[in-house]
């Protein structure tokens, strides 16, 4: 209809042209029944509400109360986090790398931008960008150092590499004088970047 | 592929910008593309996804965003693929779809040629086609950290020519054998068998 043809052409002058780009591949997609809108109404949804940090946070709260679940994410990452109900895409084969005094764990794609979806959601755009996956592997302390992190001369420091379908998870220590703390309490005070190994928990 | 995104151990790009908060999509248009990459089944793989994105011009791809990546990848992959519109995703099956266990592990005949501990370097090779061995492991030595069965090989499944799976290790490496500074860090990788050669 002219009249709706006349309103696109106003919504559309308001977009920039990637914007247009990404509005005129949906549309193709969607009129040849290749993808239901409402579909990509509730996958950005999920991936805006349900899937994110806070399920990490979980395990890792997890991690710190429950030493048998520590050691089963140990030796089955994958298991013990489904355990928990999370599972699913770009969480396939999970590693949990667990910080001591003596190491301090911190992951990276260089490649392209692999991230353990499942218990982290989709990553923030720092983690994606170039000055991160160029430096972590080759300086990470100045990386940390940004973060505001300065490791112990006597830490050392272990990059993961995400260079194929295995995603890493840090568990990174419980901070000291949480003794008395529910594993709620403790999964509130887990950020995200603490277990991607760029800022301690707390 | 010697490309762009290849970007372990380049410099020059300045400090991380890392806000405390942000949001999970940036734009509206983001989050679309993200949505349809993770929807639409064009019979590609995951392999020919990256492969995809990876081969923007490198100017191009250091310019875009990670989104930007994800629509050239998929313009791409649409020019060579008609995807499946007998059974398009419905809105209450993206659950299931997201959270579903998959796997990348596949058997094979043959034994691991390489134990956890041994020393293994990395073939100095420098293929056209998609690859996972970064660059700055290339000719350097590291051991075997961890095995961790055999993997759907990428630079197989690109070609078109199948999972072809082999045997996938994760190779810790050090700082020193690496950029040749003095820090104790270790860097770990994970590589598939046809990248790893024995350390004599």
């Amino acid at each position: 209809m002219p009249h709706d043809g006349h309103d696109h052409e106003h919504e559309n002058s308001e977009l920039s042209p990637i914007a247009l780009r990404v509005k005129a591949l949906e549309s193709l997609l969607v009129e040849k029944g290749y993808v239901d809108p409402a579909a990509l109404d509730v996958l950005i949804d999920t991936y805006e509400t349900k899937i994110g940090p806070r399920n990490g946070a979980k395990v890792v709260a997890k991690a710190w109360t429950d030493p048998a679940f520590a050691d089963w994410l140990k030796k089955d990452a994958t298991a013990a986090i489904e355990s928990v109900g999370y599972s699913g895409r770009q969480g396939e084969h999970m590693v949990a790398v667990f910080n001591t005094p003596e190491i301090h764990n911190m992951v990276v794609c260089t490649l392209c931008s692999c991230y353990p979806w499942p218990v982290l959601g989709l990553p923030p755009v720092w983690y994606k960008s170039p000055p991160y996956r160029s430096r972590a592997v080759i300086d990470p302390r100045s990386v940390l150092a940004e973060f505001g992190m300065t490791l112990a001369e006597t830490t050392k420091v272990s990059v993961w590499d995400s260079t194929a379908e295995i995603r890493y998870l840090v568990i990174p220590m419980r901070p000291a004088n949480t003794e008395g703390m529910s594993e709620e309490q403790l999964a509130a005070i887990v950020n995200r970047d603490s277990m991607i190994g760029t800022r301690l928990a707390g | 592929m010697n490309g762009a995104h290849d970007l372990g151990g380049q410099m020059g790009f300045g400090p991380i910008d890392a806000p405390a908060t942000e949001p999970v999509f940036h734009e509206n248009w983001e989050a679309r593309m993200a949505a349809l990459s993770m929807t639409v089944a064009g019979g590609w793989t995951i392999d020919e996804d990256r492969s995809a994105c990876e081969s923007m011009h490198p100017a191009k791809y250091l310019r875009t965003s990670y989104y930007e990546h994800w629509l050239h990848g998929m313009e791409s992959l649409l020019q060579k693929y008609t995807p499946d519109s007998s059974s398009p995703t419905r809105p209450q099956d993206v659950w299931a779809a997201v959270t579903a266990r998959g796997s990348y592990i596949r058997q094979v005949p043959n034994a691991a040629a390489f134990a956890i501990g041994q020393k293994i370097r990395v073939k100095i090779m420098n293929p056209e086609t998609h690859t996972r061995a970064p660059r700055y492991v290339r000719g350097h030595v590291g051991e075997v950290a961890r095995i961790n069965g055999a993997h759907v090989f990428p630079d197989s499944n690109v070609l078109g020519l199948g999972e072809n799976p082999q045997w996938l290790y994760t190779v810790r490496f050090t700082a020193n054998e690496l950029w040749g500074n003095t820090a104790s860090d270790a860097i770990h990788a994970d590589l598939w068998e046809p990248y790893l050669e024995p350390a004599s």
